[in-house]
């Protein structure tokens, strides 16, 4: 049974159809990456999925309780939120809060967990992304990679079931790209289940191991990562990585790798 | 300047300072905590989106600061025994200068909040946080933060106004330096000094200003905090 199932998606703001019908399939530690140009509605997908924006029509089974998308009641929302977690592009931390307060609020408040117990979670999930000497550090005296990764702290904390990323390092300078990329690969052969719509060739190519397509609103070709970049069989998809350029994909993997040593 | 002048500068002091500590300030207190009580109300509903309330925070909003708060007094003391509704004239100030300070304190913190980037608001709700946990934990702190120097200003700007109060027959400060012009003929030095009061009385709240502002800085006060737990 996959643990995320999303069928007949529709989203319009207006005139404008963002989504026209997007199926998607996520298996229990799956990391599948959305790809795709701007505009073609990935973010858009992933904030459907989980209601910070309302789907026009579609449904969402999630550990085999489906959903009516467009019908969902807060109350539902709020319980699989719960479940899982969702890194932003740029970053979203709680400016008021430090690094740790940023990881154990959602844990004390929205999780219910004693205090003391959230702070020793928290601070594990800091050194799980190398921010072991940053607990007590306020957003704006971190940087965008540093920042990026107290917001990937905040996800793992409360161990969802799954974490979106809405492409984490569209924001960030080339270096900092490689450190948010090294813990999410890190979290990736841990077997978390991720999402991640991503610009990041290299990252979809080494790490994910499926890959959506999406253009104007559909998905225009899907299937494991190796075949979609070695063997791609839509005419759209050739076209969408030629114009990125192979060489560009093989440079930020070598990148990657070279931070990870 | 004659030697009657002075005089009367100097024996005049203690009994204008007395109304404004005895009534000039606890009206402005009792005023600015019904101000911010109102404005938050106001401001939140219309952040929050809340059909109807929030029309009718505009409606507030338009008439208090479209009209004189002079007007308003005379309304409220002068006007409403008209139709049986008679107000001490202490409760008649506080409600008015409160209520009409509220409309403009109202659009301070509304703006305020609206200045909390969104994206927080949309985390607070993907880590599992309720809309009544996101507003108390997240969003206010950081909106009266960013309020608290326009407020602040607000708070100075009352002070002064409670001087209209005069008009409805309050005790304050400028009323009773009045009175004392109407015995001794000494309109230019006891003007003078009451003005100098209320400069006082000025300076000490832009002192507190001060003070709050850089305790409302968290940086600071957390590092503080560390520092203490490591000594």
């Amino acid at each position: 049974m996959p643990m995320l199932e999303v069928k007949g998606i529709t989203k319009g703001f207006g005139t404008l159809d963002v989504l026209r019908g997007v199926d998607l399939t996520v298996e229990r530690g799956d990391v599948v990456a959305i790809l795709g140009p701007s505009g073609s509605g990935k973010t858009t997908l992933l904030r459907c999925i989980n209601f910070l924006e309302t789907a026009d029509a579609g449904t969402l089974v999630f550990d085999g309780e489906s959903f009516e998308l467009g019908h969902v009641s807060k109350r539902d929302i709020a319980r699989l939120r719960k479940k899982t977690a969702f890194v932003f592009q740029n970053y979203n931390l709680f400016s008021n809060k430090t690094a740790l307060e940023n990881v154990t609020e959602g844990l004390i408040l929205g999780h219910k967990m004693p205090k003391t117990q959230a702070r020793d979670v928290g601070r594990r999930a800091l050194d799980r992304v190398g921010l072991s000497d940053r607990y007590d550090y306020y957003p704006d005296q971190l940087s965008g990679g540093q920042q990026q990764r107290v917001a990937i702290a905040r996800a793992i904390a409360p161990e969802p079931e799954i974490i979106y990323f809405d492409e984490p390092t569209s924001a960030l300078d080339p270096e900092l790209t490689v450190e948010v990329l090294a813990v999410m690969r890190r979290l990736a052969e841990d077997g978390m289940t991720m999402l991640v719509v991503t610009h990041e060739m290299g990252f979809a190519r080494t790490v994910s191991n499926r890959v959506i397509f999406m253009e104007d609103g559909v998905v225009a070709e899907s299937g494991p990562s190796k075949e979609f970049f070695e063997n791609p069989k839509e005419e759209r998809t050739k076209a969408f990585l030629r114009s990125i350029g192979t060489t560009m994909a093989g440079e930020s993997g070598k990148k990657e790798n070279q931070a990870k040593e | 300047m004659d030697a009657h002048a002075w005089q009367v500068f100097a024996q005049s002091f203690d009994d204008i300072l007395i109304p404004g500590l005895c009534m000039t300030i606890p009206l402005t207190v009792a005023a600015f905590s019904l101000c911010m009580v109102v404005a938050l109300l106001l401001a939140m509903v219309q952040y929050a989106k809340v059909p109807v309330l929030r029309q009718f925070a505009r409606f507030y909003i338009w008439i208090f600061r479209g009209t004189p708060l002079l007007v308003q007094l005379f309304i409220v003391y002068y006007g409403l025994p008209r139709v049986g509704i008679v107000i001490h004239e202490v409760v008649a100030a506080i409600a008015v200068i409160g209520l009409n300070y509220a409309a403009y304190c109202a659009e301070t913190i509304r703006a305020a909040l609206e200045s909390v980037p969104v994206g927080q608001v949309e985390a607070g709700y993907c880590t599992g946080l309720s809309y009544i946990q996101i507003m108390r934990r997240i969003v206010l702190p950081q909106a009266m933060k960013t309020a608290f120097p326009t407020l602040s200003n607000s708070l100075i700007s009352m002070l002064k106004d409670t001087s209209l109060a005069a008009n409805i027959t309050v005790m304050e400060m400028l009323q009773k330096t009045k009175q004392i012009v109407a015995r001794t003929y000494e309109p230019l030095v006891l003007y003078i000094e009451v003005g100098l009061i209320y400069l006082a009385f000025s300076t000490i709240l832009t002192w507190l200003q001060g003070r709050g502002e850089r305790r409302l800085s968290t940086h600071r006060v957390k590092r503080r905090r560390n520092e203490n737990a490591d000594a």
